[in-house]
């Protein structure tokens, strides 16, 4: 038993290679986890954010500088009335949410954090991600639908016909990427997430800035259409409250309501791994052929400890910041064992890479080399994160048929245009 | 436990095949007909791939691609009859849709 | 235990252990493919009809996989769950009458429709019995192995075969299929315009 536990330790392959059930169902556990803490934080850093740049606060109060605020909230929301409308049916409204959680949370299994560490890497891997992620417009559909009244129904076919248009060009953006895979000496390309993420290491260069403004092009076409897809300002007319109240959501009430934002920062995390893995060199650092040095391989590895100590330092700021007055001295107490807990995982992170420096196949090297790989792909993902978060702060919604007429008429052609020409100057090259 | 044979596919293919059929002839409502229709394409679909497996070549895959799109087709067309149908005679039913000209 | 020789591959399989989950998760999906196609043919309500058959859709898929064909699982999944079904929901919506939920399900003449069928069915069975004896049994048992990857490089070759395929012997079809997409989409927007 401890062996088959132990077995695949030190394996370079992914769980879904080796076969290994016990370890895919860790991962797919450690990642369930993992994306709900993320959905949590990011719905903390969207209001704090958003708030910071409308010039006000936002939440202060629940926790310190309203840090429990999600927490709050995810406990308001399952403990509110559940309200299902009269005429609803009952058995579609029931599984509509669940249709849109399972497509965003299905996609999961093809993302790879390192080398290995992704539960399966199928060879299909980037068609899985786009099949299923357009699984989710089926359960946006069913929820309007069966809500039975007018602004859900029109909210829904509206989000349904924008994410079906977003689409087209997000799969002919991601194919111009994958053209860029083929480009080496045996020819063949691939689908699979990991490789892909291999072939950028292989051939020297993150896609993003392979042939130069095509695979930038490319890059932007589908950030554009992955911020379409999750129904994400600037093009959210089909749930932004002055609108249709709330499109598609209206009727959901509680927990079925967090049922559906949960799926879409869960979707949103995943379209913006996929950019990263196709563009943006996934689990890479910034890099990797240009410094060269085990001198900066040492201070790259360094970088996730010297994150969270910064992190820690910003907590620490905001504990001695805080006046020093009764009311506040929870808060204070809160926010200061917070800054010791990031400043703890520091030091041990930069433990881990310190001794990881040492020797080369020791565990702690292997370790620090894991964290790196999940810290730089997390990291990249986080910066999108922001931005989408930057992007609903900054721009004007988007009328309807302006929105329509952007996916159909704008980016499907220079998709098309970007496409081409990278299989023409893929030829023309090798 | 038996292992499974190509047969066992075959099986599904002509179970899901005959319940297309049952619903093309019986039903009355004209969306459930072209939904009858997709189950016969996906029969014969599931046909070609279970084939192709036991010969070991990627004929019938490749060939079961095109019959995807062509039920893409389909349905697309048969969708867009329905609706313009639908403009003029404001029903769903086949046996009301029985003009040739109005 | 003796490696089987297939010799339509002229290569030898070695049989192994059949894993236990196969039967299981075939079993599974055909029951729930079957039961999803039953399903669709019978429920008043378009919607769950609707429902069902993106169900039996992505049973076929999962049982596509178990072939070890997981590009026309993909397809499968893109193109008639993500794409087909979604037309079917938004028509579905647009046409949707209260007077429909009310009326017959079956139309008059059922009784001739499910005989037809039941013919249909004696047919197949007619044909399966009939072909058992051209299809030796080497060739009916699929042959399974732990190392799954190995098992499909070593039924369909190197990868890359399927774009060979595509784009070497049924290249014709491809363009055919192209020119079928783009008659259908004309097709589609023609007729649901507005006469203006």
């Amino acid at each position: 038993m401890l062996n088959f536990v132990m077995s695949y330790l030190g394996s370079t392959v992914t769980p879904g290679q080796a076969g290994n059930q016990f370890w895919a169902l860790i991962y797919v556990l450690i990642i369930f986890a993992g994306v709900s803490v993320a959905v949590v934080a990011m719905n903390w850093i969207e209001r704090k954010a958003l708030a910071h740049f409308q010039i006000r606060l936002g939440p202060m109060r629940v926790g310190p500088h309203g840090l429990l605020q999600p927490i709050a909230d995810a406990l308001k929301l399952m403990l509110k009335e559940d309200i299902i409308p009269a005429e609803a049916d009952q058995f579609v409204f029931w599984v509509a949410p669940l249709i849109g959680l399972l497509a965003a949370f299905a996609v999961y299994t093809v993302i790879p954090f390192g080398p290995s560490q992704a539960v399966s890497d199928m060879n299909i891997g980037i068609l899985f991600m786009l099949g299923v992620s357009s699984l989710g417009a089926l359960g946006i559909v069913v929820a309007g639908w069966a809500s039975n009244s007018h602004y859900p129904l029109i909210g829904a076919l509206r989000s349904t016909a924008q994410m079906v248009s977003y689409e087209v060009a997000m799969g002919l953006a991601v194919v111009s990427a994958v053209l860029m895979t083929s480009l080496n000496s045996t020819g063949t390309g691939t689908l699979s997430m990991i490789g892909i993420v291999q072939a950028q290491q292989q051939q020297g260069i993150w896609f993003i800035f392979k042939f130069f403004p095509l695979g930038l092009l490319a890059f932007v076409i589908f950030a554009i259409a992955m911020i379409a897809e999750t129904n994400r300002a600037p093009f959210d007319m089909a749930e932004a409250e002055s609108e249709l109240t709330a499109g598609y959501h209206t009727e959901y009430s509680g927990l079925r309501w967090s049922l559906f934002m949960l799926a879409e920062y869960a979707a949103m995390i995943a379209v913006s791994s996929i950019a990263v893995t196709l563009w943006l060199g996934g689990w890479m650092r910034p890099f990797p052929n240009l410094l060269q040095a085990p001198a900066w391989q040492f201070t790259f590895s360094l970088f996730p400890g010297l994150t969270f100590l910064g992190l820690a330092a910003i907590a620490g700021f905001g504990t001695a910041r805080m006046p020093a007055h009764s009311f506040f001295r929870i808060q204070r107490i809160g926010l200061g064992v917070f800054a010791s807990l990031l400043g703890s995982i520091a030091l041990l992170l930069l433990l881990i890479a310190v001794a990881g420096r040492s020797a080369d196949t020791s565990i702690a090297a292997r370790f620090s080399e894991g964290i790196d790989y999940v810290y730089w792909f997390v990291l990249k993902v986080a910066i999108f994160m922001y931005l989408f978060i930057w992007y609903r702060a900054t721009w004007p919604r988007y009328r309807f048929d302006q929105l329509m007429r952007v996916g159909w008429k704008v980016l499907l052609p220079i998709s098309l245009g970007v496409l081409i020409a990278t299989a023409i100057v893929g030829v023309i090259i090798s | 436990m038996v292992p499974i044979t190509t047969f066992h596919y075959l099986v599904v293919a002509a179970a899901l095949f005959v319940l297309g059929v049952i619903g093309v002839l019986t039903r009355r409502n004209v969306v459930i007909v072209l939904m009858s229709i997709e189950l016969i394409l996906n029969a014969v679909n599931l046909n070609l791939v279970a084939f192709s497996r036991m010969w070991g070549n990627l004929n019938g895959q490749v060939f079961s691609i095109f019959i995807t799109v062509d039920a893409a087709a389909e349905a697309a067309a048969g969708l867009g009859i329905l609706i313009a149908f639908f403009r003029n005679k404001e029903t769903i039913n086949v046996d009301e849709i029985d003009l040739l000209k109005w | 235990m003796n490696p089987v020789v297939n010799s339509a591959l002229n290569t030898t399989i070695d049989p192994g252990m059949a894993p236990v989950a196969t039967p299981f998760f075939f079993y599974l999906l055909a029951g729930l493919a079957i039961a999803g196609g039953v399903f669709v043919i019978t429920r008043r309500n378009s919607v769950h009809s609707a429902l069902a058959l993106i169900v039996t859709l992505l049973s076929v898929a999962g049982l596509y996989l178990m072939l070890y064909a997981p590009f026309v699982a993909a397809t499968q999944i893109i193109v008639y769950a993500g794409g087909i079904m979604v037309l079917f929901l938004f028509v579905i919506m647009l046409v949707n009458i209260e007077r429909v939920s009310k009326e017959r399900r079956f139309n008059r003449i059922w009784p001739a429709g499910v005989s037809a069928a039941c013919a249909l069915m004696a047919l197949f069975v007619f044909a399966f019995v009939k072909g058992k004896a051209l299809f030796p049994d080497r060739l009916m048992t699929l042959r399974e192995s732990s190392n799954t990857q190995e098992i499909a490089t070593m039924l369909y070759g190197e990868r890359g075969k399927m774009g060979q395929y595509t784009f070497g012997q049924y290249t014709f079809t491809f363009e055919i299929a192209s020119l079928l997409l783009l008659v259908a989409i004309l097709g589609a927007v023609i007729m649901t315009k507005k006469k203006m």
